[in-house]
């Protein structure tokens, strides 16, 4: 196996960990958490493409820094409207999470 | 059997830091203190940042430290701390829904970890340029000034939408 199929090896065992962790987590800051380790395997998958890809360019450097900022929106709304309704809830629990349900 | 890897220093110093990075993965989901979870994955994170330094991506790396671990990682640490979790580890426990999830994501590794033995990767063409961080900039500017520009407003709307979200609500009179 080649340095990049261990590099995408290692983002895909970081993707499920975190695609368990949405799964399961019931408390709210630990499922955004998990999100954004889904979000960092794919940049690392990015970034090695952009070094042992077949024609290696910055190109995928540039699109992990992009997503990396649209990552770190998505942190900041995410806490805000998480704050939002644990004022409204008191509780973070995504289970108790389910206006739109009913 | 043959797994095909030669045993260079970059290979051990990649696996060093997978074992940091998973390993830091694995506890943040094993843990049941919030806090520790964070911590954790801040880890996680530098970990990552090392990776990005051995496939030549410095700046990443930069960022990564700076936005993931500094910025990202106090964000949430923040969330924590506004909110209540006195009922952490407490709650009765899912086995079905945990061990559903749990095969659902090991067959989705074992998917793409199967597509990823049977590829064939062509071998890179050239190397990198070795100043990544001035042609970053330059690309920045020029090829890519225009998601540049989109990012920026994103940013800002973001920002101003976080404020708004969590500015508290005025008593109606």
């Amino acid at each position: 196996m080649s340095m990049l199929g261990s590099y995408l090896t290692l983002a895909a065992v970081l993707f499920c960990v975190g695609l368990f962790g949405v799964l399961t987590k019931r408390n709210a800051i630990i499922v955004l958490l998990s999100i954004e380790l889904m979000l960092n395997a794919v940049n690392l998958n990015l970034v090695a493409f952009s070094k042992y890809g077949a024609q290696p360019s910055l190109a995928g450097q540039i699109f992990s820094l992009f997503s990396m900022t649209v990552a770190a929106a998505e942190a900041a709304v995410g806490i805000a409207v998480l704050i939002a309704l644990y004022r409204r809830k008191a509780t973070v629990n995504v289970d108790e999470y389910d206006e739109l349900g009913r | 059997m043959d797994w095909n890897i030669d045993f260079t220093g970059e290979f051990f110093a990649f696996f060093l830091l997978a074992v940091c990075a998973i390993a830091g993965a694995v506890l943040a989901i094993n843990f049941t203190k919030v806090v520790h979870t964070a911590l954790s994955l801040a880890f996680t994170f530098v970990s990552l940042a090392g990776l990005y330094i051995l496939l030549q991506a410095e700046f990443v790396a930069f960022v990564q430290v700076l936005l993931y671990v500094g910025a990202v990682t106090i964000l949430m640490i923040f969330g924590i701390m506004m909110t209540k979790h006195q009922s952490e580890g407490r709650e009765p426990g899912r086995p079905l829904l945990e061990t559903l999830a749990a095969i659902g994501c090991l067959c989705l590794f074992g998917i793409l970890f199967y597509a990823i033995r049977s590829a064939s990767f062509p071998a890179p063409e050239a190397a990198l340029p070795e100043d990544n961080v001035a042609s970053i900039g330059m690309l920045l500017y020029s090829a890519y000034a225009i998601p540049f520009e989109l990012v920026s407003v994103l940013l800002t709307v973001a920002f101003i939408g976080a404020v708004a979200l969590a500015k508290r609500e005025e008593e109606q009179p």
